[in-house]
């Protein structure tokens, strides 16, 4: 039963996590793109849709990366390219995409669809208790916590993650050292709409093989909010996604067992837990402040 | 979300203006709180709406608004739809009760139709509603004769009477086959979030019941008592396609009847106002086919159908006793219907507390 619980908290955790690492990059790079949500759903839509008229779900997420990625786009050249206010662009993306996946996914409504399936790696999956956590998971599991390992790696370690974290710290600066500033931003945005695509293709060939509008439900947000709990620290995301899937499992076990508490406080839970933990967790004022990007949300216009 | 509404609102003005020129006698409208994608609640409603079309044709000009918000939002989408030349509207969910008064008080000459609520403040307004609670009690009696645990798991979403009724008649059918049967519920606390849909139907299937019934508008639960291999009832349409060998029914809200009624008494004058609670017998509350289950229990549950059609039986009828064991209904008497629309209580063999 453990083992159960266990595989189902890191489906409900899976999407959360790739969606934050994409945004995570992005706001390192100095842009707050509050789209994710809309990029999120346009994955699922696409996914669901190119896995039923080509019969494999492969094709499909390989479309719900696509389609993260180019609705990206739009942002980009609005907000980087045109400099509009990023937080109004954000939520019109949002805005646009819960509405264009509708009408794009209207032929889809009420088919069953295809899943991803797990893979199993042989020998590793009969390890008792986290064998299977570990080891028998859906592909896009594996890519998350790879992904996670890669942008950790890619920010802190390397050249081009420095380059990175200056553009988003002082654009200005970074201008004047002779980095290319929209093109980097640019590079960003495009990696944050794949994740979050790959988020809502997960959705739509994982955790619910099935389209309806609406139906990544909130997630996008939880996961803006969580790259802001985590301090911007991809290790921290993987632990607030986790512990925010834990709990929300959790109190499902809590109330199917008939425990006296009541269900709308339970709901409400897995949101209270997880800003509780992360708070905590990045109370050293010092060490977040160090990890704000500075110029967050700051439209840059070079000068000539 | 506001955006949205007035983008829509701007949308439908432009539609409206352009579809002035058709020769419609009667313009019949629509309003639906969630998308007319979720394969549930809104759905259902623009099945009836696409059915009003397909019976009228040209007499009949239809126009809706979806996702609309309850609250404020709604207040102008009814009154946008008013005065676009509207001859009756429909608004289909619970929260849009005072707004649908306060314009239908405004606009006299239009007739409106308000699902689920109760107030009908001016003579234009007429209420609706449905007794899903009686396909409910057919359920319950087929879970358990088909669990082999004896626990079934129920997902819902919002202790409003609506769900609980659903509840307390899914507990009365089954303990009329077996007095021990056990239901095991879960809130998640929103109509529709398919993938918390879908972990409250693993965390209750992690928990040892073999069927899964849900009070939540998506397919997710269906989805994952089929890859799980045990049986479940959909909810709102026919949920066969998702679980072909899991689905053992469905309770689909047919408002195709009703709404085809309603316009045709406004093309022939002869609408008013009223307060309607239609069930099996007219038509709005339909089984989906039963399957999945040995014959005699197919029998047992077309039998109980029949007897609720033809108004023989009625699940609420005594004696029944409330969860704390006090008595509710004595022998063969019937509930009231204040009592049943304000339901706010469990009966007896329910294991939770209701949220209150």
């Amino acid at each position: 039963m453990i083992e159960a619980i266990l595989l189902t908290i890191a489906t409900a955790a899976t999407p959360l996590l790739l969606a934050a690492l994409g945004e995570l990059v992005v706001e390192r790079s100095g842009v707050l793109n509050l789209g994710v949500e809309g990029m999120m759903i346009m994955g699922a839509v696409a996914g669901f849709g190119a896995a039923q008229l080509s019969g494999s779900p492969w094709v499909g997420l390989l479309a719900a990366v696509c389609a993260g990625a180019l609705f990206s786009m739009l942002f980009g050249f609005l907000t980087l390219t045109l400099a509009t206010n990023q937080v109004a662009t954000g939520l019109s993306l949002t805005i646009l995409g819960l509405g264009l996946s509708g009408m794009l996914g209207e032929s889809f409504v009420g088919l069953p669809g295809l899943k991803l399936q797990a893979w199993a790696i042989p020998g590793l999956s009969e390890i008792p208790l986290i064998g299977k956590l570990l080891f028998a998971q859906d592909p896009i599991f594996y890519i998350s916590i790879a992904l996670t390992v890669a942008v950790w790696w890619f920010v802190f370690f390397t050249r081009a993650g420095l380059t990175l974290r200056a553009v988003g710290d002082s654009h200005v600066s970074a201008h004047a050292l002779g980095l290319r500033v929209i093109r980097i931003r640019y590079l960003a945005v495009l990696f944050g709409g794949a994740c979050a695509g790959m988020a809502g293709g997960h959705l739509s060939l994982v955790y619910t093989p099935q389209w309806t509008e609406n139906m990544t439900a909130g997630r996008g947000w939880i996961a803006l909010a969580l790259v802001v709990f985590a301090s911007w620290l991809p290790w921290r995301l993987v632990a607030g996604a986790y512990l925010f899937g834990a709990v929300t499992i959790a109190q499902f076990h809590a109330q199917a067992q008939g425990v006296g508490i009541p269900s709308q406080f339970l709901s409400a839970l897995p949101y209270l837990a997880t800003i509780f933990v992360l708070v905590l967790i990045s109370s050293n004022r010092r060490m977040t402040m160090r990890n704000t990007p500075a110029s967050l949300g700051k439209p840059f216009v070079p000068e000539r | 979300m506001r955006n949205t509404t007035k983008f829509v609102l701007a949308a439908v003005a432009a539609f409206g203006l352009a579809g002035q020129a058709s020769a419609a006698e009667v313009k019949a409208c629509f309003v639906y709180v969630g998308p007319i994608g979720d394969f549930g609640w809104s759905y259902q409603h623009d099945q009836g709406r696409l059915a009003v079309e397909e019976e009228f044709g040209d007499k009949v000009e239809t126009a809706y608004l979806e996702s609309v918000p309850e609250g404020a939002d709604a207040e102008r989408a009814i009154e946008r739809f008013a005065r676009s030349g509207c001859d009756i509207i429909f608004t289909t969910s619970f929260g849009y009760m005072d707004p649908t008064n306060k314009i239908a008080a405004k606009f006299p000459d239009v007739k409106f139709e308000h699902a689920t609520g109760y107030k009908r403040e001016t003579p234009n307004v007429s209420v609706y509603s449905s007794k899903f609670y009686q396909g409910r009690y057919i359920q319950g009696q087929i879970a358990a004769k088909v669990s082999e645990t004896g626990v079934a798991g129920y997902i819902a979403s919002f202790p409003i009477p609506e769900v609980v009724r659903g509840i307390n008649s899914f507990i009365l059918g089954a303990q009329s086959i077996d007095p021990d049967f056990k239901l095991k519920v879960v809130w998640v606390n929103t109509w529709f979030d398919p993938g918390k849909e879908a972990d409250a139907a693993k965390a209750l299937i992690d928990q040892g019941v073999d069927i899964i019934t849900q009070h939540t508008d998506s397919t997710a639960p269906m989805q994952v008592a089929a890859e799980r291999g045990i049986k479940a009832f959909g909810q709102a349409s026919d949920m066969a396609n998702f679980g072909p060998e899991t689905q053992l029914t469905s309770i689909i809200d047919d408002w195709a009847p009703y709404y085809v009624e309603r316009v045709k008494a406004v093309l022939d004058g002869t609408w008013e106002s009223q307060d309607v609670w239609h069930g099996m017998a007219e038509g709005n509350v339909v089984m989906a086919p039963y399957a999945n289950m040995p014959d005699d229990v197919k029998e047992m549950a077309q039998e109980t159908e029949a007897k609720i059609t033809s108004g023989e039986f009625e699940p609420f009828t005594g004696p029944i006793k409330k969860q704390d064991g006090s008595e509710w209904l004595a022998e063969g008497e019937k509930a009231d219907i204040g009592t049943m629309l304000g339901m706010n209580f469990y009966v007896e063999g329910v294991d939770d507390q209701l949220p209150q």
